[in-house]
């Protein structure tokens, strides 16, 4: 058994695991934190971006070279041109070996369209209905975002110089293997790849593995994937949360005694509480509101946003500023909210009662009824301009901040001191994200919210759950580089100890397959005639004929007409296992009664010895070993047929 | 061999109180648990006393309802709380949402309307669905350590699913009921190839290859649009959930097509309600209403509004849904009473009525009809039955079992008559047996069942490998499989013989045979090895023989050594070998013997 690493991001992992012939994808995610080293693409064109200087490197041939590609703000180094990412790379691994990929939530799936659509990939891909729905809206709104504020001209030539340029860009990981986005053509294909399944389904891959979805309670329909061999069984936990919020609680039952458990994805936020953020949230957002500003919450189109719509506006409600209106802009804002009110089967217990009823599941069904939740694909579409009104509460996409219409805002609030930014969503680092924007005037304020575990809950999980071996991304081996003296915040000892798992590298896994599943024919099953020794203990020999076919074995009746062993030509005799010891007695006996009766026997000093003079034959019996030293064929059967009625057979 | 029994205890050649009781695996399961709506007396719930006396917990493992009409889940009140149940229900999210609704309304017309004792009460429904577990579909649900359920779409109603349950070998589909083709608002029925021991199928159009289904659409809404045309009133009854979406459904798209004017109702309340859970639950609809929800929810009606009680005086014409559906009470019988002395209005009753209602006397073509005090009503509207119930045909049944390769089938809720055709049909199609027990009467399957073996890779490596050296597989050279069965605590391992004895705590017996062959070859001892080892290999390519030292071949246990040599090139051979490689040396001994002697 091995794993590949296609990805150096643990959130957003890309893994082949392959085992038992088969190769399995495990996640697809894609790493956006390289769309950090560009300028913001704005919708309308910003003088202030515009004006920014070039970047004037101390050689003169690379200024040259580089013609302004690269521009400084407050000393920051920042790319002018397309947005580009990095998807998992595949120099270690050929795609169109893989059979399938399993996908565990939205967030994990983004890199699908590079790997379905790019590579030679021919397998299947496997997602829950919500994973593959909301995975869907975040790649619309990606491409959206994207295509929306083209760039025509490609920035490739500070890559050739990337040595001489200053930190963070000269950082930047693998930029030569960075690509422009996909288009909503290859999404379209690529998702028409996914099937659906439901969580605790069974699911067989050629025949060899099962898998099987368990939620993950991160997210709507997010899962850990069960495979099992019928006799391993490795669990694959990514981005699971052990919190109460609105998806189904995470299924923990079904992840113990595994003989490898493979853990990624656990919080970006290792020192933040989610909950305690959570409350930093509505407060910052109440007290800007209170001071006559307005806050602009930059996330995701789904997941947290719900929870943050409920508990925000309870907060509200409280303090009397119910009156406050939510704005929330994304070019899947109306299908998200559409699509989290009907996947009841999804949800936490709480949640799904309501359905009963039948209610909407979700409160912010009921904001949007009475007007206080306002959503709008842009800031463009119809009807926004008559609803805008300050101080209000702004949700927008990207958190990279570097397009979408998070991007306008900032331009348009940066300035003023009464507005605040409150950074949520963890994926990105917030001072590296308003580079760019720098110097700003508006508050900014940090409570990122990850409900994804965090080391002591995974270390719990991991004692709870007692997988036989632990494989890990090699970081949480180490305390995180952002506190590089916390101990705690790193996957604790143990035995055997936690396997790392590095980027972009191969590990063999300590996992050996013993036993295979064989189903013995009925009519075959008949024919046995077991020897029983005691009570729940008997045994027989076995001979059929082993009929494979996709991976599945059958034990089937061997017709005398379908020839014998490889040795066509031979006598067909089915072996016969003989164990105990001969009686020496009993033995003089059958051999007289076949007409051998000039049997001498001779006592030698670990056992006896038979001689049969006239047949030139000898028999030696040495305890549970018997040796027939006979030249003569037909005398030689007849002396084997005596023993093995000597010894009791199998 | 272990039989399947089932025994309808309803639904057995015959339509209505479906309940099946199933035994396999020393397992006791119940399918449905519905009510018969054509009796008053005891006949109208199953005989639980086949199962037990008295309370049922102990005799029964398991309960799956397959979907929310009554004549499948009408009676679960009445077993769990009324005759004792306390063990786990299976049903679909919908189902569970929505049986109850049914099920309250359903009581209500028993008790309050008919007058009826010895009822469930509300309370008793409500007690009866804290016992339920919500299933999702495909999900493998573990009953106990033995019994697993999954569920299939079945596309008869909403939440409407198939249940595959299996018992270690064996295993069941139970199909409730389910349509092939789909519909205005639901999908297709479909399941995998699970191959069950059993197929149980409902066969309520076991011999009709039905119309298509736009005809009677066509004619349906030609009908109303005639009626409406002429200015007159057209009454639905309908019960609120199922049939009455998709005549709405129908309806509207019609409506919005023909751009008609006139206005469309329905009563407010339960409908109301119930298209909210159509709603809620849009996964469970077919394809086109799922992929275009957001923008238009088919279930947010546009020219369908809510009645008021005023309009039903309100001259021009107009289509009202009302509830009930068998015009026993309520608004559909109030509009009823106003409506039906106009020859222009138009009653249509899209479901089944039980007798007594009005709705059935109405059907049965009585031109009067007495009310409860004692009113009589003329009825000059015209009357027309529409029936819009989504079962399968018999090429639906056929399609079905092709689907999942059962080793029988077992027909119920059907016409006994109907249900012999299909029979025939099936057994004569794909040779497969077909059974179709009465109610009360026991249906033995008998079984064969594949026992799955454990086996050593080891062993399983070694033989393919021997196999796979031959090259491409060859049908006619089966690949053989030897090894030593050992069964241990109902655990059945095959394993190489040497660690059978292990296993076993046996000594292993070993039988060696030595012989002499003498054989005539020129040459030098050495050469004379050279040229057995070259007649063997080329007689069997693929398994080569080896020296191992000087002079001595090695084959598996079997060993050939030069002894000595003469003047006349005659060899003496020393050929050894332990009992289990038999055959090899056999073949060994005769393939020199035919080429050298």
């Amino acid at each position: 058994m091995k794993i590949y690493s296609l990805g150096a991001n643990p959130n957003k992992p890309c893994n082949i695991l392959n085992f038992k012939g088969v190769s399995l994808m495990l996640d697809c995610g894609l790493d956006i934190n390289s769309a950090l080293h560009f300028l913001p693409l704005p919708l309308v064109a910003s003088k202030r971006l515009s004006n920014l200087p070039n970047w004037i490197p101390k050689d003169a041939q690379d200024a040259a070279l580089l013609d302004g590609e690269l521009k400084e703000c407050e000393n920051r180094v920042l790319v002018d041109g397309p947005i580009e990412i990095l998807p998992p790379q595949s120099d270690i691994f050929d795609i169109c070996d893989v059979d399938t990929i399993l996908l565990s939530n939205h967030a994990c799936m983004l890199a699908l369209p590079f790997i379905t659509e790019e590579t030679g990939f021919k397998g299947r891909v496997y997602a829950t209905e919500p994973t593959l729905q909301i995975g869907r809206l975040y790649m619309e709104e990606l491409v959206n975002y994207l295509e929306r504020t083209p760039k025509s001209q490609r920035a490739n030539r500070w890559k050739q110089v990337i040595q001489s340029l200053p930190p963070p860009l000269s950082g930047a990981l693998r930029p030569n293997d960075w690509k422009k986005v996909y288009s909503t053509k290859a999404i379209n294909a690529s998702l028409a790849k996914v099937r659906m399944v439901g969580f605790n389904e069974k699911i067989d891959i050629c025949g060899a593995l099962t898998v099987m979805a368990v939620s993950s309670g991160y997210s709507l329909g997010s899962c850990n994937w069960i495979i099992h061999s019928g006799y391993e069984k490795i669990a694959y936990v990514s981005a699971s949360s052990t919190l109460t919020t609105h998806p189904r609680p995470m299924d923990q039952v079904a992840l113990r005694n595994a003989d490898l458990l493979i853990l990624t994805a656990l919080t970006q936020t290792p020192v933040a509480n989610p909950d305690s953020m959570l409350g930093e949230f509505c407060m910052a957002v109440a007290s800007t509101l209170r001071s006559g500003g307005s806050c602009l919450v930059p996330c995701h189109p789904s997941g947290l946003l719900y929870d943050l719509f409920e508990c925000l506006s309870v907060h509200l409600d409280n303090i009397g500023l119910s009156q406050i209106p939510l704005f929330f802009f994304s070019p899947v804002a109306e299908t998200s909210l559409a699509y989290s009110n009907i996947f009841a089967e999804w949800l936490s217990s709480g949640k799904q009662s309501k359905v009963y009823l039948p209610e909407e599941p979700f409160p912010h069904a009921h904001l949007i009824k009475n007007g206080r939740l306002k959503h709008f694909p842009s800031l463009h579409a119809e009807g926004f301009t008559n609803e805008y009104r300050q101080p209000c509460v702004v949700f927008c996409g990207h958190p990279s901040l570097r397009f979408g219409n998070v991007v306008h805002f900032i331009e348009l609030w940066g300035n003023h001191s009464n507005h605040s930014i409150v950074f949520v969503e963890p994926d990105f680092p917030y001072l590296e994200a308003l580079a760019p924007y720098q110097p700003l005037t508006m508050k900014i304020v940090h409570c990122p919210i990850d409900t994804s575990l965090s080391f002591t809950q995974a270390n719990k999980l991991i004692r709870d759950l007692k997988p036989g071996n632990l494989l890990v991304p090699d970081v949480y081996l180490h305390p995180p580089v952002s506190a590089p003296l916390r101990s705690d915040l790193v996957i604790q000892e143990l035995d055997p100890p936690a396997l790392g798992m590095k980027s972009y590298q191969v590990l063999q896994l300590p996992i050996k397959r013993k036993q295979e599943k064989v189903h013995l024919d009925p009519a075959l099953a008949s024919r046995l005639e077991p020897i029983q020794f005691k009570t729940g203990l008997s045994a027989s020999t076995l001979t059929g004929k082993l009929d494979a076919r996709d991976n599945k074995f059958t034990l089937k009746v061997l017709n005398e007409e379908e020839g014998g062993t490889l040795y066509s030509a031979a006598e067909r005799m089915l072996p016969r296992h003989p164990w105990g010891s001969v009686d020496t007695t009993q033995l003089l006996h059958l051999l007289s009664q076949h007409g051998l009766l000039d049997a001498r026997v001779e006592d030698t000093p670990r056992g006896v010895v038979i001689h049969l003079p006239r047949e030139d034959t000898v028999i030696q019996l040495e305890g549970s070993n018997t040796h027939v030293y006979c030249h003569d064929e037909a005398l030689r059967r007849t002396l084997r047929d005596i023993l093995l009625q000597c010894l009791p057979c199998l | 061999m272990t039989d399947i029994k089932v025994t309808p205890l309803g639904a057995g050649q015959d339509v209505g109180r479906s309940c099946i009781l199933l035994q396999m695996g020393g397992k006791n399961i119940m399918l449905d648990c519905g009510m018969h709506m054509g009796y008053n007396d005891e006949r109208r719930f199953p005989d639980f006393s086949y199962i037990a006396d008295g309370n049922l917990t102990e005799s029964l493992d398991c309960v799956i309802i397959s979907h929310f009409h009554l004549d499948h889940c009408g009676a679960l009140p009445f077993m769990t709380e009324m005759v004792g149940y306390s063990g786990p229900i299976y049903m679909t999210h919908p189902t569970k949402a929505i049986a109850p609704i049914l099920l309250e309304d359903m009581r209500k017309v028993a008790v309050e309307r008919k007058g009826e004792t010895n009822f469930f009460t509300s309370a008793h429904i409500k007690d009866c669905m804290k016992k339920v577990i919500a299933v999702t579909l495909h999900q493998t649900v573990q009953v106990d350590s033995e019994i697993e359920i999954k569920a299939y779409y079945a596309g008869h109603v909403l939440g409407a699913a198939m249940f595959h349950v299996k018992v270690g070998n064996q295993s069941v589909v139970y199909t409730g009921d389910y349509n092939m083709t789909p519909d205005r608002h639901l999908g297709a029925a479909w399941i995998d190839k699970c191959r069950p021991n059993i197929l149980i199928s409902e066969s309520t159009y076991a011999t009709t290859i039905r119309d298509s289904k736009r005809c009677r659409e066509r004619d349906f809404l030609k009908k109303v649009h005639d009626c409406v045309d002429r200015g007159g009133k057209v009454l639905i009854p309908v019960f609120a959930l199922g049939r009455a979406q998709e005549l709405c459904i129908l309806l509207e798209t019609y409506w919005e097509r023909m751009n008609l004017k006139a206005p469309i109702y329905f009563a407010v309340g339960l409908t109301e309600k119930a298209n909210n859970y159509y709603k809620m639950f849009i996964t469970w609809t077919n394809q086109k209403i799922r992929k275009t929800f957001v923008q238009r929810n088919m279930f947010d009606f546009k020219h369908i509004r809510p009645f008021d009680k005023s309009y039903a005086d309100t001259p021009g014409p107009m289509v009202v849904f009302a509830t009930p559906g068998m015009l026993h009470a309520g608004l559909s019988l109030q509009l009823f009473k106003k409506w039906a002395p106009n020859e222009n209005n138009m009653l249509i009753m899209p479901g089944y009525c039980v007798s007594g209602t009005v709705g059935a006397k109405v059907l049965s073509g009585a031109k009067k009809v007495e009310t409860e005090n004692r009113q009589v009503i003329e009825v000059k509207m015209s009357v027309q039955y529409m029936s819009f119930s989504a079962h399968a045909d018999a090429k639906g049944i056929m399609q079905l079992i092709q689907y999942c390769e059962p080793q029988n089938v077992l027909l119920v809720h059907g016409e006994g008559v109907k249900m012999e055709f299909l029979k025939q049909k099936i057994q004569q199609e794909y040779g497969i047996d077909c059974y179709m027990p009465a109610n009360g009467e026991s249906a033995y399957i008998p079984c064969k069942p594949v026992v799955p073996v454990d086996v050593s890779l080891s062993l399983l490596k070694k033989e393919m490998a021997l196999y796979d050296t031959v090259g491409a597989p060859d049908p006619k050279r089966p690949c053989r499989m030897h090894g030593v069965l050992v069964m241990k605590d109902n655990v059945l391992r095959l394993m190489e013989p040497e660690k059978a004895f292990g296993e076993l705590g046996l000594n292993r017996h070993a039988i060696r045979f030595t012989s002499c062959l003498q054989l005539r070859l020129p040459g030098s001892a050495s050469r004379a090895m050279d040229q057995i080892q070259l007649i063997l290999n080329s007689q069997n390519t693929n398994y080569p023989v080896k020296p191992s030292e000087e002079g001595v071949l090695n084959l598996e246990s079997v060993s050939i050594k030069m002894e000595s040599t003469d003047k006349e090139d005659r060899k003496s051979m020393m050929i050894s070998w332990a009992l289990q490689d038999e055959d090899l040396a056999t073949w060994i001994m005769s393939s020199l013997r035919q080429v050298i002697v």
